[in-house]
């Protein structure tokens, strides 16, 4: 920058230098603007849960009075892992499978019609999925409220996310890959199993990652198939089942100043879950991508 | 490894373009018995190739020879890869691709309806012109093939024995678990080959196999290829007409017509079209005042 002749600039430059410190400045501004909420609920969470966090709070149940202070969430945690795992088992083969056929059988009469639905799926609003999972499991099969049937709905709400993601993984993968297959005189199916889904794994499973996510943070399908329960619940059905989302909704209703405190402590118990998912699968996703 | 390339000098100067017309129509072609060069790999009639109601190859006739490495040549665009392509149906990948007319592979049509593209494809390997190794180790990329086919037996011994001909094995046989990707681009290229020839193919078609490589790997990648021609029949594709002076036996001119379908112009034996080829079009071709 000593240099006279590079030192010297020009109005027309200075004007753009100008520009382009008020661009960044409003770039700047705008990306605080959308951290502020999400700072703030995290905050917020922190600091009103971690009073009534503690050990006992994850290792026990709540006390049948809602006024008395102490005992925890682990009905819903149990609650919340065993649905979860219902709806792993259902939404990830199918909808790994569903993507499987979008990407890897394109010219099939029954793609467009998938893919529709599947845009489709993403829409619709959670308390339906509790509403026709009640109609057709609670009631019409006579499950009654309990875990299978807060798996299913969850799973149904689950599904869509992962064939949309597994699609634009299966997707990213080079069509050369598929290629080398077909010429090495491999079926089509041989060349999904043995070349474009592990050369996908690492995205499959950031893709069903986030859904889990997503799928641990709803309370509207459970309210109509869980139900919810004070009690801890291990059975599949016959009983109500509970979970985080649902005890927390519970008990930031009620006036009592223990029960909200358990709702706090409960919203910072499952943010932190969703925060562990979220980043394991971004450090899934992160390695051993395409090799590596 | 040196260049050998005095190795021609038993070249037949025999011309090898089919008269378009044998007096026979298509349909009614003699199938096996009667093939006329008996070692003709491939027999090629009047095969024309349409994308979607485009017309990308017409009428195209020519014999590939068994041990010879045959190159296809000319011009972007007039259909070498797409010729390449048929001969082991990979086209059949190309929603809206048809093939007319008739492709003889050791006397048998592989259109015939009864025929599996399968089948034809673990006879017919392939080498791409981007180096394509999956995303697994260098290992499991050749052993791709094999355990396909269900092979049981001594799998290491083939991963050896296809690297070892693919002139890998030195550079390769101590990080065999190792990522694929993180190989050279011309190593990489060589395992493709090495993947292609663990299924113990007749045929292997080369899609331009060396234009992404600088110009050591290349003529690696040639030199290999005059020693894998004792066992097995190459076809390759390419627009380096020095690379096709330098390692093929047979070269065919293709040309495109004022309809944008390709066809061939004449195939000869390489040293002969090269010097003395026998149609005007070849000649501006290759002395580079067209194309």
């Amino acid at each position: 920058m000593t240099s006279s002749s590079l030192a010297r600039r020009s109005a027309h430059s200075r004007r753009r230098e100008r520009f382009d410190l008020a661009m960044r400045g409003v770039l700047l501004l705008a990306v605080l603007l959308a951290v502020v909420p999400l700072a703030s609920i995290l905050l917020v969470v922190v600091a009103s849960g971690i009073g009534a966090m503690s050990w006992e709070f994850l290792t026990s149940t709540q006390p049948l009075s809602f006024r008395e202070v102490g005992g925890g969430f682990l009905h819903g945690l149990v609650g919340t892992t065993m649905m979860l795992g219902i709806a792993i088992l259902i939404a990830v083969p199918l909808g790994i499978a569903a993507a499987v056929f979008l990407t890897e059988y394109p010219e099939h009469r029954l793609t467009r019609p998938v893919r529709f639905f599947t845009d489709v799926m993403t829409g619709v609003p959670s308390i339906f999925v509790g509403l026709f999972v009640y109609a057709a499991l609670v009631r019409e099969a006579g499950l009654g409220f309990g875990t299978l049937p807060g798996g299913v709905a969850l799973s149904i709400l689950m599904l869509p996310i992962v064939v949309r993601s597994a699609e634009e993984i299966l997707r990213l993968v080079p069509a050369d890959l598929r290629s080398a297959s077909t010429a090495m005189g491999a079926r089509r199916w041989q060349t999904t199993l043995f070349v474009v889904i592990p050369a996908a794994a690492s995205g499959l499973v950031t893709g069903v990652m986030l859904a889990v996510a997503r799928g641990a943070g709803e309370t509207a399908p459970l309210i109509l198939t869980a139900f919810g329960t004070p009690y801890l619940v291990t059975a599949l059905t016959g009983e109500p089942q509970t979970a985080l989302p649902l005890l927390i909704f519970e008990g930031a209703r009620l006036p009592f100043p223990a029960a909200q405190a358990r709702a706090w402590a409960g919203a910072l118990e499952l943010m932190v879950l969703v925060l562990v998912l979220t980043l394991l699968a971004r450090w899934i996703g992160g390695r051993n991508r395409y090799g590596r | 490894m040196t260049l050998q390339a005095g190795e021609r000098t038993e070249t037949e100067l025999t011309i090898q373009i089919r008269p378009i017309h044998q007096g026979t129509s298509r349909q009614d072609a003699p199938i096996p018995a009667s093939v006329p060069a008996t070692d003709a790999v491939f027999e090629l009639r009047d095969m024309s190739v349409h994308y979607a109601g485009f017309r990308a190859v017409r009428d195209l006739s020519l014999t590939v020879r068994r041990n010879r490495i045959t190159a296809l040549i000319g011009p972007s665009g007039c259909g070498k890869s797409t010729v390449l392509r048929s001969l082991n149906r990979m086209n059949d990948l190309v929603p809206g691709a048809r093939v007319e007319g008739t492709v003889l592979y050791d006397g048998e049509d592989i259109y015939a309806p009864e025929v599996d593209a399968v089948e034809v494809r673990r006879r017919i390997g392939m080498v791409f012109q981007k180096p394509n190794p999956f995303p697994k180790s260098i290992y499991d990329n050749v052993a791709f093939g094999p355990r396909l086919n269900g092979f049981r037996g001594d799998l290491d011994g083939v991963v050896e024995a296809s690297l070892r001909r693919a002139a890998l094995w030195d550079d390769v046989k101590d990080k065999l678990r190792q990522n694929a990707l993180a190989l050279s681009g011309g190593q990489q290229q060589r395992l493709c080959i090495a993947r292609a020839i663990a299924v113990e193919p007749d045929v292997i078609l080369m899609d331009e196999p060396a234009s992404a490589l600088d110009p050591i790997a290349t003529l690696r990648i040639e030199e290999l290829m005059r020693e894998l021609k004792e066992n097995y029949t190459i076809v390759i594709v390419t627009h380096n007409m020095q690379q096709a002076a330098r390692a093929s036996d047979e070269t065919a001119f293709l040309s495109m017509g004022d309809d944008r379908a390709g066809y061939l112009v004449e195939m000869a034996p390489t040293e002969q079209l090269f010097t003395r080829p026998a149609n005007q079009l070849t000649e501006d071709y290759i002395t580079g005042r067209f194309g």
